[in-house]
C-alpha cells in the first residue's frame, strides 16, 4: 500500500469517483470528482492532536461500527494517504464560533474548511476495473436473527474482532457482556448458493475464510468449542485442504447442515436447530456467539461503470470477460480490463494474480505506442443514412455515434468496431457497409452458386468463429456428408441480411440454413441475438408469402461440434429432397414478382 | 473520432480485374477426390481469371514463389487460391500477397479440403462439382474485394486503474513499476479495500497488510 503512495509513477485520488468516460481504446477522457478532504493531504503528518479535541463521536467504518472515531479521523493506522480526512455532514461547522477545536490543535495548519470538491480531467490509453466486491447485507435472511441478536455477527465483524489492530486488541468478545465465548459457530453460505436470497452462485472464500477463522481461535484458545455448520466445504485451492485437515484435527466440530432459525437464549447465547444430514438427526446446540458467513456481492457502482464503459455484467450482477477461459481478463470493450472481485468472486491470491495479468493486457495494448485499427470495419454511406439510429441500437460495441434528434448521419468508431457486420445487416436503407464482406460481395456468391443446378444445392451462412470452425472441425474427423452443400463465410451470423435470404430464394434456392455461434458463444458479445430476431422475422414474411418456414433453417454449431455440423448437413439434404421443383418454381415467381413491385419483403 | 470513408464498390474499371487461381493438390489430401486440373481448367474460362493453374502444395516455398512469379509474368491484381481453410492458410497468403506488392486484403481462399475433399471422399464427382462452385463462388467474391489498409492511431500510455483495493494496487504497482504511467482512483479516503481489514489470510495465514 505504501508502495503506491510513494510511486513516482502513480497518481492517487482518493475520495474520487469516475463519473464520466468518453473517448475509446487508446484515447479515454475520463473525467473524475474528487471530494474535498478538508485536510491538506501533503502536510498532514497524522499526528492525530485534531482527532483529540473533536466533540463529535461517530461509530467507525472501518471496524463496521464495533468501535467510533470522531469526525475529523484517520480510516485506519496503515492509511494510505496517511493524512486525517473530516466528514463534513457530521463536523459541527466551520463556523469558528460553533467549534473549529481541531483548527486550533493543527500546528502546521493543514486544515482547510474552504476545500471544494474538484472536477479533474485525465487522459488515458487503458482502464483496469477492480471495483472490487460488497459484502451480503444478512439484514434481508434474519432467520439467524442478525438485526435481533447482539451475539450474531458477520465474518467480516468477527475478522475485526480478532484482528489485533481492531476495536478490542484481538480479543474475541461477545458484543453483550463483552466476555470471552465459550462456544462459537459459523454459518456457512449466507447469501451464497440459495435462489431465495442473496445469490444463486458460490462466493468462493467463505469456506477457507471460516477455516482460517476457526484455526486462529483455536491458536488463541484451545479449550474454545467451535462449529461449522455448511453445505459442502470448498477447499479445492493449493493449501486449502490441508487448513481444512488441520482444523478438523484441532477438534473444529463440523455439521453437515445449515441451521433453520437461530433463537436467543437466556444467557443472550443462541440456540440453533440443525439436521446434521451426515449424521440424519436433528440437533440442537447452545452457542455463545454466531458468526454468518456472508457472501460477496458485486460492488453497488458496477452498474453505473457498466453503461460509462459499454461493459457486460452477468445475471449476478458481475462484469462479464470477453471470453471465459481465452481472454478472462479482457472486457469486450477494447481496453479495458477486469482485476479482482468486480469480475467474479475471488479470494486475495486469484486477485492478485487476475491484476498482474491485466496489468500485461495493458501493457501488450499500449507498449507499441499506437493502436492498430481492424480494417474489417463497417463504415456509413452519410448521403444514404436517414439517421434512424438502428444501427447503433444493434452494435455490441457502441461503435456508432447518431443523433437520432438532430437528424446527423450515423458515424462508425473504427477503433471501437469490431467487425461484426450487424449494423449493415440491419440498415433498412443500405447506408453501411461492410468492408471485406460487402452486400455486393456476398450477393456475387450466391449468384455464382445458384447459377447452375440451383435446386440440387444446399446454400448455408456460417460464421468465422464457430461454425465454419465446427464445419474445418468435421473435415479434420473425416466425416462425411452429402457434397450438395455450399458454404458462405461471414465474420457473424449477425452479417447475414435479410436480402441474401430473398434473393436466394429468389434465385431458386431449395433450402438455406444460417449458423453461428451458440447464444451466449457468441464472439461479438451478443450479435447473434439479432441473427436470431431476424431470422423469426424472415420465417414470419415467408409464412405470409406461401412460402415454408421450414426452408430457411437457423442453427447454432461450435468450433468443437463437428459432429453436429455433419448430422445438420444431413438433415439439410433430406429438406432439401423434399422441396419440389413446382415448390421452387412458385417462390421464384412469387419473389421476382414481388422485387419487381419493389414491394419486396 | 476516427471514421474511414466507405469504399466505393465498382467493378475497377478499365480493364478489369486479373485474376490468379491456384487449385491446390495438397499432397493427396485434396487431389485423391478432387480433380484438381479438371477444375483449373475450369476456372480458366470464367470471366476475369487470367491464369488458372493445379498447384502440388499453395503454401509451400516453391508453390508461393510460383504464384508470385505470376503475379508478375500476368500482371495479376488479384489471388484465389483454392486450397485448405482459410482459419489456417489465409495469413500465409496474405503475406504472399503483400510481399508480391499486392493489397492482402485481394486474397481470397476456396475451401477444398476441410470442408470438401475431407468429407467427401467416396463420392470424387460431386466433390469436384463442388471443388468449381466454390472456386466459382470465390472468382465471382474477389471480383468486388477493395485494397484495406490497417490504420494506426495514436495512443496515450497511461491507465486508469478504478478501486484500490488488493486488485487495483497490484495492477497499479505492475504497470507503474514497468514505466507506464497509472491513475488510480478510489472512493474511500484511503485505499486498501477489503482487505485491509483482515488480519490474518489463508492459505499461508500471513498478514494481510
Amino acid at each position: 500500500m505504501t508502495d503506491v503512495g510513494r510511486h513516482p509513477r502513480i497518481t492517487l485520488y482518493t475520495l474520487s469517483e469516475v463519473v464520466d468516460v468518453k473517448g475509446y481504446v487508446g484515447n479515454f477522457d475520463v473525467r473524475i470528482l474528487k471530494k474535498a478532504r478538508y485536510v491538506n493531504e501533503k502536510e498532514c503528518t497524522a499526528c492525530g492532536e485534531c482527532a483529540k479535541v473533536c466533540p463529535v463521536v461517530r461509530p467507525d467504518e472501518f471496524n463496521l461500527g464495533l468501535s467510533s472515531r470522531r469526525a475529523i479521523f484517520s480510516p485506519f493506522p496503515q492509511a494510505v494517504p496517511s493524512a486525517y480526512v473530516i466528514n463534513i455532514q457530521e463536523c459541527l461547522g466551520h463556523n469558528p464560533v460553533v467549534c473549529a477545536k481541531c483548527v486550533e490543535a493543527c500546528d502546521k495548519g493543514c486544515i482547510d474548511f474552504h476545500m471544494s470538491d474538484q472536477e479533474i480531467v485525465e487522459r488515458v490509453g487503458s482502464i483496469v476495473v477492480a471495483t472490487g466486491l460488497e459484502v451480503y447485507d444478512p439484514r434481508e435472511m434474519d432467520e439467524y436473527g442478525y438485526t435481533r441478536f447482539e451475539n450474531v455477527l458477520t465474518s467480516l465483524e468477527f475478522e475485526r474482532l480478532i484482528n489485533a489492530g481492531g476495536p478490542t486488541g484481538g480479543e474475541v468478545l461477545r458484543p453483550t457482556d463483552r466476555k470471552r465465548p465459550q462456544s462459537i459457530g459459523f454459518v456457512q453460505c449466507v447469501g451464497s448458493r440459495s435462489l431465495r436470497k442473496g445469490g444463486a452462485y458460490c462466493s468462493n472464500i467463505c469456506c477457507m475464510n471460516t477455516i482460517k477463522s476457526t484455526l486462529m481461535l483455536k491458536e488463541h484458545y484451545p479449550d474454545m468449542d467451535i462449529k461449522v455448520f455448511y453445505i459442502d466445504i470448498r477447499a479445492f485451492g493449493k493449501g486449502f485442504e490441508e487448513l481444512y485437515t488441520r482444523s478438523r484435527r484441532l477438534g473444529v466440530h463440523y455439521i453437515r447442515g445449515l441451521p433453520g432459525t437461530a433463537a436467543e437464549g437466556p444467557d443472550r447465547g443462541l440456540v440453533v436447530s440443525v439436521e446434521n444430514t451426515a449424521a440424519g438427526k436433528l440437533e440442537t446446540y447452545h452457542l455463545d456467539m454466531l458468526v454468518l458467513a456472508v457472501g460477496i456481492k458485486p460492488a453497488a457502482g458496477a452498474q453505473r461503470l457498466q453503461e460509462m464503459l459499454g461493459l457486460q455484467l452477468t445475471s449476478d450482477g458481475f462484469f462479464l470477460e470477453a471470453h471465459p477461459k481465452l481472454q478472462p481478463v479482457d472486457a469486450a470493450t477494447r481496453g479495458v480490463f477486469y482485476a479482482g472481485c468486480a469480475e467474479g468472486p475471488k479470494d486475495i491470491k486469484e486477485s492478485v494474480t487476475q491484476a498482474s495479468a491485466a496489468a500485461a493486457r495493458a501493457i501488450r495494448l499500449m507498449h507499441n505506442g499506437e493502436i492498430a485499427t481492424e480494417p474489417i470495419t463497417s463504415t456509413v454511406v452519410a448521403e444514404a443514412c436517414k439517421s434512424c439510429g438502428k444501427c447503433a441500437e444493434v452494435c455490441p460495441y457502441n461503435a456508432i455515434s447518431v443523433d437520432v434528434k438532430r437528424k446527423i448521419p450515423a458515424v462508425v468508431n473504427t477503433a471501437a468496431c469490431a467487425g461484426c457486420g450487424t449494423c449493415a445487416a440491419e440498415c433498412p436503407f443500405d447506408a453501411i457497409v461492410m468492408n471485406h464482406f460487402t452486400d455486393g460481395q456476398i450477393l456475387n456468391q450466391v449468384h455464382a452458386l445458384l447459377e447452375e443446378d440451383a435446386k440440387e444445392k444446399v446454400l448455408a451462412f456460417a460464421c468465422n468463429w464457430c461454425s465454419y470452425a465446427g464445419a474445418d472441425f468435421a473435415g479434420v474427423s473425416r466425416l462425411q456428408y452429402p457434397p450438395n452443400v455450399r458454404l458462405i463465410r461471414t465474420m457473424c451470423s449477425g452479417r447475414v441480411d435479410e436480402k441474401f435470404i430473398w434473393e436466394g430464394f429468389r434465385l431458386g434456392a431449395p433450402v438455406i440454413l444460417v449458423s453461428g455461434c451458440h447464444i451466449g458463444d457468441c464472439h461479438y458479445i451478443d450479435a447473434n441475438r439479432w441473427t436470431e430476431k431476424r431470422v423469426a422475422k424472415i420465417h414470419k414474411k415467408m409464412t405470409r408469402l406461401g412460402i415454408r418456414p421450414e426452408r430457411l433453417q437457423l442453427e447454432w454449431i461450435s468450433a468443437a461440434e463437428g459432429v453436429r455440423f455433419a448430422q445438420v448437413m444431413q438433415r439439410m439434404e433430406a429438406l432439401r429432397e423434399a422441396v419440389t421443383p413446382e415448390e421452387i418454381a412458385g417462390t421464384m415467381e412469387v419473389l421476382t414478382k414481388a422485387s419487381k413491385k419493389e414491394d419486396a419483403p | 473520432m476516427p471514421a474511414r470513408a466507405p469504399v466505393k464498390e465498382t467493378e475497377t474499371a478499365g480493364e478489369g480485374p486479373r485474376i490468379g487461381v491456384y487449385v491446390c493438390h495438397c499432397g493427396l489430401n485434396i487431389a485423391q477426390t478432387v480433380d484438381c486440373r479438371k477444375v483449373a481448367e475450369a476456372a480458366r474460362r470464367l470471366n476475369d481469371v487470367a491464369v488458372s493453374k493445379d498447384i502440388a502444395y499453395a503454401c509451400s516455398e516453391p508453390g508461393q514463389q510460383q504464384m508470385k512469379n505470376d503475379i508478375r509474368e500476368y500482371g495479376l491484381d488479384r489471388v484465389v487460391v483454392a486450397s485448405c481453410s482459410p482459419r489456417l492458410h489465409e495469413p500465409t497468403f496474405r503475406q504472399m500477397l503483400q510481399s508480391a506488392g499486392l493489397n492482402p486484403y485481394l486474397l481470397e481462399m476456396a475451401n477444398l479440403r476441410e470442408q470438401c475433399s475431407w468429407v467427401h471422399m467416396k463420392d470424387p464427382e460431386g466433390a469436384t462439382q463442388k471443388a468449381f462452385d466454390l472456386v466459382k463462388m470465390a472468382v465471382s467474391r474477389i471480383r468486388l474485394l477493395q485494397p484495406l489498409q490497417e490504420e494506426t492511431l495514436p495512443l496515450t500510455p497511461r491507465t486508469l486503474v478504478i478501486g484500490g483495493g488488493v486488485a487495483g494496487i497490484q495492477a497499479a504497482l505492475d504497470l507503474a513499476d514497468n514505466g507506464y504511467e497509472v491513475v488510480l482512483v478510489e472512493k474511500q479516503p484511503s485505499i486498501g479495500g477489503v482487505m485491509a481489514q483482515l488480519d490474518k489470510t489463508f492459505p499461508t495465514m500471513d498478514c494481510s497488510i
